[in-house]
């Protein structure tokens, strides 16, 4: 088989067998990999409860991990989101991914639940269950240091076992599987780290095809101002973006109270590039490599980060910013959701945090200590417990992150429609409405947003689904990425096919919500965005976001995505796309 | 009739891509909406149920377009391969579909930004609106043009013209835009503000677009005043870069220039290597076409002229250097400062024409049209 291997490990932890199963290839055609995939054999138990033993956690990469293909060394892992009740998934990068094809692997099922704290470990096509009580509690670069070794090493830290609802799993030191609160369901199966090696090639359908489609990526990608250009994210980070959000007035500042932070241009990523002088690392077979650490591994943050441990949090202090993210990483906490819940709690308890604040909450969150117990439960949860729903801002309990819904309409709507909640990943209208590509929409209006974020939605399943990095789509297109699939798989398709694909993993996660009862209730923002103002000068007024042109967005959103009025999915319409309303 | 269509309209009918009445354009949120009512619509409404797609452009080109597309097309054998940058960079090649029937139609667009049919007209499409259909039909007509013309010269020289393909050549000869010509001033410098410095650039970007000196609206300007750069935004249209300029500080210190014109760096090389101030880019056809006519017989590096050309090449005492968009190994931020040293102006091979100026942009804007001017009567020269 080319592309990819063919092969899915199972892994029970109850009794501790695993198995190995063909992969079925129509199923393969139709789910790709990644992200696809992993809704695939999630679907199947996704109304059990996220701890359920039976729940399975998903680890899944695809046919274009481990080529030549650019920005292809990604992975999902997926489960039911312990945040949010909904599909929780994460895109994730390092070396995850191409050592478990390298091992053999497209994916990897975990089911069951170990009795005792333990580890997995997978060397070529053997899976070892080890023991890692002695592990317990230990932050994840401890722990990534003792596996040295072992390959590529995913880690939960003390957030995760102690039931932090937005924890996250650290792979290779410096990059999150952050968001959907992932973490927790690892921890759940009594699993503390999971390592994996492998020496196996996979195999090209056409290298020479291969090698063509990928000079015509890397030519896009150099072309692109935003990915390998003078202020581009392979020079900055994605920190690159701080200062275009502050131009633009729509960054989140004290939990979304406001759309302009003052003292943005201290904290932007020049300043942390000045100060700290980080280099380049990236995911595995990566070239733009937008990762930036500091001379002894300290991660600099990336923009959400920057963004929310500065502005929503009125910080101004770049050194807690390092901090906070040093803290989110070695507790396994996503940085967006610790931030915008402590920043809900400044809200609600109407005291500004100092820096010192900022990071001993965010110690106690990750180790359930005092105040840290109830925020480590989440904005949502933490801001009902205490009757004021109004000022957690979170869309299906994952909360926001950092760019305003009020500067960007499209992104409004696209909050709303994740599947996973507060996500600006899943249709990444930042691409038109702020970075102007493939060209500039206007961002304060509706208009054709419905489409276009259904269309966008589609690209990005399917990108997290190849694998490949969703910021190469910011210059390429799945017309380019179509001939590298070819070129890899053997299996002609075109960029037209592959969002066919795509509109049908994304379909698949909406049967898996609505079974679990979300309805278009759900799919909508905090009040703040309908009744507040922005910032405002001369130049500029940022607005309330008009509830009934929301509203009939998201019903123009309904149909595009043929879903009944309710945003409930279609039998008919699941048919079409080979898949069945649960 | 909606505001945007008009607006695609008037874009399409003032940069001399269509005549007027003869785009048909739709545009697709809930609901499908067509400019007009058209015959077309019912077979091209097909493809909106076939393609994640919310908006097309239908429109047979203007003349001299239109017999060149034509005539490309069928003699093509089904793709089109034009050789110039934006091209090669954005649209690959351009498939054909000689009939007009919806299935044939989408086989194509499945694979392509666009597909010319023979007689019928160019149709192009995009993800997030018609901005991006009616650029993809600007460049079709663009990369058609360039082809023509130089195919027609490399031809000439090695005694490959048959009758039709003369005849066509004669006719498209008269049709052609009269060579630009400007003979008032632009605003003078120096500037002694950021207002005057951006009302420059408007002004310089509104009289590029109005002389043709770039395909449909896409190039680039920039000016550099107290130590900020300030450049037209990507994709931006330069007959309207009111809101569109970033400012660019020299030190680094603000990444806000990340929506900045691909030739950025570029630009900053030329303002930090040089006593340059005002820059210039467009893509003025003969220029392009010329710079690809290279008669060294024996280069080692054929087929590679865009990124690696060896030798010396000139125009007059324009340079032609190779260079591909942006930034990268083989980008052309790597040889065009360098070669618009103490010069006029540089020709990027298949692309397109930097000059600059000190203080203002009368130099480089006259510069930019002496520069189209010579090519364009050096290519009469040439097949003499
Ligand atoms: S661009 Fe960054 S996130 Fe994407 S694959 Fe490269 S290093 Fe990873
Ligand atoms: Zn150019
Ligand atoms: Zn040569």
């Amino acid at each position: 088989m080319y592309g990819w291997c063919g092969k899915i490990a199972r892994l029970n932890l109850s009794d501790q067998t695993w198995s190995v199963e063909t992969a079925d290839p129509e199923i393969l055609k139709k789910f790709i990999g990644g992200r696809g995939l992993a809704g695939y054999y999630l679907s199947k138990r996704i109304t059990l409860n996220w701890d359920d033993p039976d729940m399975p956690l998903l680890i899944f990469t695809g046919p274009l991990v481990n080529t030549r293909s650019p920005t292809s060394g990604r992975m999902t892992i997926m489960s039911r989101s312990p945040l949010t009740g909904t599909v929780g998934d994460s895109s994730v990068g390092g070396s995850f991914g191409t050592e478990l094809k390298k091992a053999g692997f497209d994916g990897i099922i975990i089911t069951g639940k170990s009795h005792t704290l333990s580890g997995i470990e997978i060397l070529n096509a053997s899976i070892h269950v080890t023991d890692a009580c002695h592990l317990a509690g230990r932050q994840t670069g401890y722990v990534h240091s003792l596996l040295k070794g072992k390959g590529s090493t995913a880690v939960i830290g003390p957030a995760a076992e102690s039931g932090v609802v937005f924890s996250s799993i650290i792979v290779d030191r410096h990059f999150a599987a952050g968001r959907s609160g992932i973490g927790r369901v690892l921890a759940s199966k009594n699993i503390k780290y999971i390592t994996v090696k492998g020496n196996g090639k996979t195999k090209i359908f056409n290298t020479q095809d291969l090698r063509k489609a990928r000079e015509d990526v890397f030519r896009l990608a150099a072309a692109s101002p935003i990915l390998l250009g003078e202020f581009g994210i392979s020079r900055f980070g994605t920190g690159a973006l701080y200062d275009l959000m502050d131009a633009r007035c729509m960054m989140p500042t004290d939990n979304f109270r406001q759309t302009k932070f003052s003292r943005a241009s201290l904290m932007n990523a020049h300043a942390f590039k000045k100060r700290y002088a980080p280099k380049k690392i990236g995911c595995r077979g990566c070239h733009i490599l937008c990762k930036k650490i500091t001379k002894n591994r300290t991660s600099i943050p990336e923009f959400e980060t920057m963004s929310h441990f500065s502005a929503l949090l009125d910080n101004s202090d770049i050194n807690t910013v390092i901090r906070a993210n040093r803290i989110c990483n070695e507790m396994g906490m996503d940085t967006i959701s610790a931030a915008a819940t402590l920043a809900c709690f400044s809200e609600i308890s109407q005291k500004r945090l100092s820096p010192n604040e900022i990071v001993s909450l965010l110690l106690d969150i990750g180790k359930k200590r005092g105040m840290g117990t109830e925020l480590g439960m989440g904005a949502s949860t933490y801001a009902k417990r205490l009757g004021r729903s109004d000022l957690a801002m979170a869309v299906k309990g994952q909360e926001l992150p950092a760019y305003d819904p009020r500067g960007a309409y499209g992104m409004a709507l696209a909050y709303a429609t994740s599947t996973r909640g507060g996500c600006h990943l899943r249709a990444y209208p930042v691409s038109h409405e702020i970075l102007r590509k493939p060209v500039a929409t206007d961002r304060f209006s509706f208009k054709g947003k419905a489409r276009i974020i259904k269309i966008g939605e589609d690209l990005n399943a399917v990108a997290d689904s190849l694998t490949a990095c969703k910021f190469i789509f910011f210059a390429a297109s799945l017309e380019e990425y179509a001939r590298i699939y070819t070129a890899v798989t053997g299996i002609k398709t075109t960029g037209q096919d592959l969002y066919k694909t795509g509109e049908r993993i994304y379909y698949n996660e909406r049967i898996m919500n609505a079974a679990n009862g979300f309805t278009e209730k759900d799919d909508d923002l905090p009040g703040r965005f309908f009744d507040s103002p922005g910032y405002k000068n001369t130049s500029i007024d940022i607005d309330p976001i008009d509830r009934e042109a929301f509203l009939k967005a998201r019903s123009n959103y309904y149909m595009v995505r043929k879903l009944d009025k309710n945003g409930m999915p279609v039998p008919d319409m699941a048919r079409k796309l080979g898949l069945v309303v649960l | 009739m909606d505001q945007i269509f008009r607006i695609y309209e008037d874009k399409l009918l003032k940069s001399g891509l269509a005549d007027p009445g003869a785009p048909l354009l739709g545009l697709l949120d809930a609901r499908l909406s067509w400019n007009r009512d058209d015959i077309a619509c019912a077979e091209l409404e097909r493809l909106f149920d076939h393609l994640s797609i919310n908006s097309l452009v239908f429109s047979q080109p203007a003349e001299p377009y239109r017999s060149i597309v034509d005539y490309l097309a069928e003699t093509s054998g089904g793709i089109i391969f034009p050789g110039d940058c934006e091209t090669r960079t954005f649209l690959h090649d351009l498939p054909v579909s000689f009939n007009f029937s919806s299935e044939s139609i989408i086989l194509a667009l499945k694979e392509r930004k666009s597909v010319i049919i023979p007689g019928h007209g160019i149709i192009t499409y995009g993800t997030v609106g018609l901005e991006q259909a009616y650029v993809t039909f600007s460049s079709v007509c663009f990369a058609c043009f360039v082809k023509f013309f130089s195919d027609y010269l490399f031809d000439v020289k090695h005694g490959k013209i048959n009758n039709k393909r003369q005849n066509l050549f004669d006719l498209l000869v008269k049709r052609l835009d009269p060579a630009p010509c400007f003979k008032a001033s632009l605003m003078k410098g120096p500037f002694d503000s950021a207002m005057s410095v951006r009302k420059a650039i408007q002004e310089a970007g509104m009289l590029i677009v109005e002389h043709r000196l770039v395909d449909s609206y896409f190039g680039n300007i920039s000016f550099c005043y107290n130590d900020t750069l300030y450049i037209s935004q990507t994709g931006s249209s330069l007959d309207n870069l009111q809101g569109f300029i970033d400012p660019c500080p020299l030190d680094g210190s603000s990444c806000t220039a990340i929506t900045a014109s691909s030739e950025l760096p570029a630009h900053l090389k030329i303002v930090k290597n040089t006593d340059s101030k005002a820059i210039l880019h467009g893509h003025p056809k003969f220029s392009v076409i010329l710079s690809m006519d290279c008669d060294i017989e024996k280069c080692e590096c054929r087929g590679q002229c865009h990124i690696k050309c060896p030798h010396e090449r000139f125009v007059g005492d324009i340079p032609i250097v190779s260079g591909e968009v942006g930034s990268g190994p083989h980008g052309l931020c790597n040889t065009v400062p360098e070669a618009i040293k103490d010069r006029p102006g540089v020709i990027v091979y298949g692309h397109g024409v930097f000059t600059a100026g000190q203080t203002d942009f009368n130099r480089p804007f006259k510069n930019l049209i002496k520069i189209e001017n010579d090519c364009r009567a050096e290519y009469f020269n040439r097949i003499r």
